[in-house]
Order: structure tokens, then sequence, then C-alpha cells
């Protein structure tokens, strides 16, 4: 058994004639968080959106757990079979930036349906778990509410554990915090660096540059659809290449 | 006044044919009207081009020409004679389809407004596409679509009226055979204070079933 949770290799992306991924290749090991900078529309919300199959790729391999799910034959990207590409989707769960959560579910519903109808637990087992999740985000006496009484930050909670009750391998997050007001994005932050310190593996596109280098094992830079550089946050915080520095600079000024 | 209750329980019986005629096109065209919507937004372009076309006919011709022309149909396509009792499945015929494509163009707009991120969330979360339909999408599309079907349905209790033209004895019929036979109004005054509450019955139970869905906030 690897622990490459997941193996991205030369993703190609491209809307009608614009090439908004050129060619990434990344590898996520077991336990490891990594987060995704870059000015806005370098094209990281692609990369999520093609890593987690809500959009197909035009070119380049995806391997979750060693389990290929897409990959390049002369020139064509195949994917797997449905039930191949049903069992991949189970190694990983994406947290929204505008959270998605169901508005017609209460909160705990939210948590408990995709348990309930993809894994096919019973509502008894679902509601203990997902109770468990509420509980440890400080969401207990939440669970009977709908999710247009919460707050912003209540509701990325919630879309928080709603991914974490199908049990992922690897956590996605686009933009966690960019929807919310600044002083709700701390209690966000906070439940994710709690995952972090439980070796929860992730992949965060931030803006937060502090949250960013105090949770990642590493920090990828990305612009033209390339990955321009990455390495270990301090390094790449000290990087000589003017467009990062440029960057930081401007993000956290 | 026995001319007076005789009048009245003849009406009756033309309401009764009313209401029926209202329910089983409600019972019909609502189903079909989604089969329909599906059919619009088909990726498959010639159900799509047809079932457009079938639209733009019900909205574009008037309901009491497609009636007349379904009641007709069998006799002048295919030669079979017109039975007394077609004339009735032939107002639900015309009224279900002309009120599917209504309601089509209802359900359709109400798909699109759900936001793409809710597709997006169920679709991750493993939901296939049957599941996200109706589990995740078809709820909220029931929500938003209550003010306007609710506009349909009260313009489908006067439009029952229609099925006079194919001597079908609802209520308008009978108000105005009546009215003719007497020479008086005031049966179809009564007629129109029938449809009146009629309506207002209907806009109330619409009303109730509004609020079922404000449970929760879009
Ligand atoms: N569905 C789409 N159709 C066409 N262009 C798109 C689509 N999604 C994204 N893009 C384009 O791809 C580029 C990268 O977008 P995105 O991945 O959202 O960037 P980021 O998340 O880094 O801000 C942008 O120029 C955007 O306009
Ligand atoms: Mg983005």
């Amino acid at each position: 058994m690897t622990d490459i949770l997941l193996d991205l290799k030369n993703i190609r992306k491209r809307f009608d004639d614009v090439t908004v991924l050129e060619d990434i290749s990344l590898q996520v090991h077991k336990g490891e968080v990594v987060s995704i900078i870059g000015p806005s529309g370098s094209g990281k919300s692609t990369l999520l959106r093609c890593a987690t199959m809500l959009t197909d790729i035009d070119g380049g391999e995806i391997t979750y757990l060693g389990e290929n799910v897409a990959k390049t034959v002369n020139g064509k990207v195949e994917y797997a079979s449905k039930n191949d590409l049903k069992r991949a989707r189970q190694y990983y769960g994406l947290v929204f930036q505008n959270f998605n959560l169901f508005p017609h579910y209460t909160v705990l519903k939210n948590i408990t349906s995709a348990p309930m109808t993809v894994l096919h637990k019973s509502k008894a087992e679902a509601t203990e778990k997902a109770m468990e999740l509420l509980t440890k985000l400080g969401l207990g006496d939440k669970a009977n509410n709908y999710p247009g009484e919460l707050s912003g930050g209540q509701q990325q909670r919630v879309s928080i554990a709603r991914a974490l009750a199908m049990e992922p391998k690897v956590l996605f997050f686009d933009e966690p915090t960019s929807a919310l007001d600044p002083e709700l994005t701390g209690e966000v932050l906070k439940v994710i660096k709690e995952l972090a310190a439980e070796h929860m593996t992730m992949i965060i596109v931030t803006h937060e540059m502090l949250f960013a280098k105090e949770v990642s094992n590493r920090i990828i830079f990305m612009e033209g659809g390339y990955i321009v550089e990455e390495g270990k946050p301090e390094d790449l915080f000290s990087s000589n290449n003017a467009r990062i520095q440029d960057f930081i600079g401007r993000i956290s000024g | 006044m026995a001319f007076i209750a005789k009048t009245f329980v003849q009406l009756l019986d033309g309401m009764l044919v009313s209401v029926e005629i209202f329910l089983l096109t409600l019972l019909f065209s609502l189903p079909l009207g989604l089969l329909v919507a599906f059919g619009k937004m088909s990726k498959f372009k010639p159900l799509k081009w047809l079932v457009s076309i079938y639209i733009a006919i019900m909205r574009g011709t008037p309901l009491m020409l497609q009636l007349i022309v379904v009641y007709f149909a069998p006799y002048y396509v295919f030669g079979i004679k017109i039975s007394q009792a077609y004339r009735f499945i032939a107002v639900i015929i015309a009224f279900s389809i002309n009120y599917a494509a209504y309601f089509a163009e209802i359900y359709r707009a109400g798909i699109q407004s759900v936001p793409v991120g809710q597709y997006e969330a169920a679709t991750v979360l493993g939901f296939t596409k049957t599941q996200t339909f109706f589990k995740i999408i078809f709820p909220q599309v029931v929500k938003r679509i209550i003010p306007p079907v609710t506009n349909e349905t009260i313009t489908l209790v006067k439009d029952t009226s229609l099925a006079f033209v194919i001597a079908v004895a609802e209520m308008f019929t009978i108000a105005k055979e009546i009215s003719a036979g007497t020479a008086s109004v005031a049966p179809l005054m009564a007629a129109g204070l029938f449809y009146f509450i009629f309506n207002y019955v209907v806009a109330f139970i619409m009303e109730l079933i509004e609020k079922k869905f404000s449970y929760y906030k879009i």
C-alpha cells in the first residue's frame, strides 16, 4: 500500500480556447497538509474541480490511493469505470467557498444524508457520527436548525462536518473563508488547524497567508496554469522569485 | 322556489364536472409537465426541438381551438365515430397536454434557478444523478415554483368553462342553457359565484402548501 493518497500527473484543462491548467503535477502523501496559493484566475479552483472530478480533464492522470481514475492514452483522456469512479469518490471530500449546504435539510440531515444514501449506513449510526462531529466542531446545539438560520462561520463548519462524515482520506478546501466576514474566519481556520493536528490529509486553496504558513507542510504557488514554485512554508515565503514576493506582499499587506 | 332549487341542483351537477376536469387535469399535467421539462432540457437535440415546438404550439394557440382539434381528430384523422363518452375524455386530454406545456416551463425555470453548487455538493458526496435530483434538487424546485403554479391553477379553474365548446355539461354549459331557457342572467351570475368560491378554495389550499414549505429559507 502506497502512502501517496493523491497523485496528479501532467493535468491539463482547457475551456474552449483558453488553457487554464497547462501542466500540473502534484503528489500528496498521507497526513500532509498542502496549501495552494496564487493570484485569482490562476486555476486553483479548476485544479480542485479536476481532482474531485467535478469537471473532466483534457490531459494527464489522476490516481487516488494507487487506483487510477483517469489516464491519457494516445492523447485521449480515459476515465475509469462508473463503479471505480464511485469508489474513488469516497476517498475525498470537498469544502466549498460558499458552503453549498442543502437548505431544505436540517444541519443534522445535511450531515447524515450522504452516509445513509451513499454508504448505506443506518440512521442511528449516521446520527451518532453526525452528533459526534457537531459536538467536536462546537455545533452540538444546532443539529435541528436549518442552514439559513446559521452564521456563515457556522455554516462552513457544518459543511466541514458534512464532508468528514463520509470519512474521506483526503479533504479539499476551496477558499473556505473567502465568503466569511473577517470576524468569522477564525472559527473556521481553528477547525482546520485541529484537523491538521490530527494528521488529516488536506489540500487547501487559501488567501490566508499566515494560516497557510502555520498549518501547511508544503505550499504551492500557482500562476498561469503552472506550479511556479513549491516548498516548505518558510522556503516559499523567503523565495527569491519576484512574482511570489510580490504576491505575498500584496496579499499580506 | 322549486325553480331556484332545481337550478341550483343542476348547477351543482355542472360544478362537480368542473371540479373533476380541474382535478384530473392537474393529476395528469403536473407529472407530464416534468417529463416535458426534461425533454426541453435534454442534450439530445431532436428531442429538445420536438418538445420546443410542442410547447410553442400549446402556448401559442387558443386552448379552445386545441380542444376542438382533440375532439374531432379521431373522426377526421382515423375515421372513428366520436362517442358521447369521448367528449369528457377529449377535454381531459386537451387540458392535460396544454397545461403540461405551461407547467414544463415553470419546472424548467425552477430547476435552472437551483444553484449549480447544490449539484456539485451532492456529486462530490457521491449521490447519483437520480438521487441528486429527487433528494436535493426537486424539493427546492417545488418550493420555488409554488407561486407560478398557483397562478396556473387559478387560470385552470376559469379555463374549465371552455369545455362548453364541445358541449360537456360542466357548470358554465349548464348555466348558459338554463339562462337561455328562462331568459334570465341569474344562473350565469350563480355560476360566476361558484367559480369565485372554487378559486378561493384553490388559493387557500395553495397557501397552505406554501406555508408547509416555509420551514426553511432558500
Ligand atoms: N466553466 C468555465 N468556463 C470557462 N472558463 C472558466 C470556467 N471556469 C473557470 N474558467 C476560467 O479559468 C480561469 C481560472 O479560474 P479559477 O480556476 O476559478 O481560478 P482561481 O480559483 O485560481 O481564481 C479563469 O480565467 C476563469 O475565467
Ligand atoms: Mg477560485
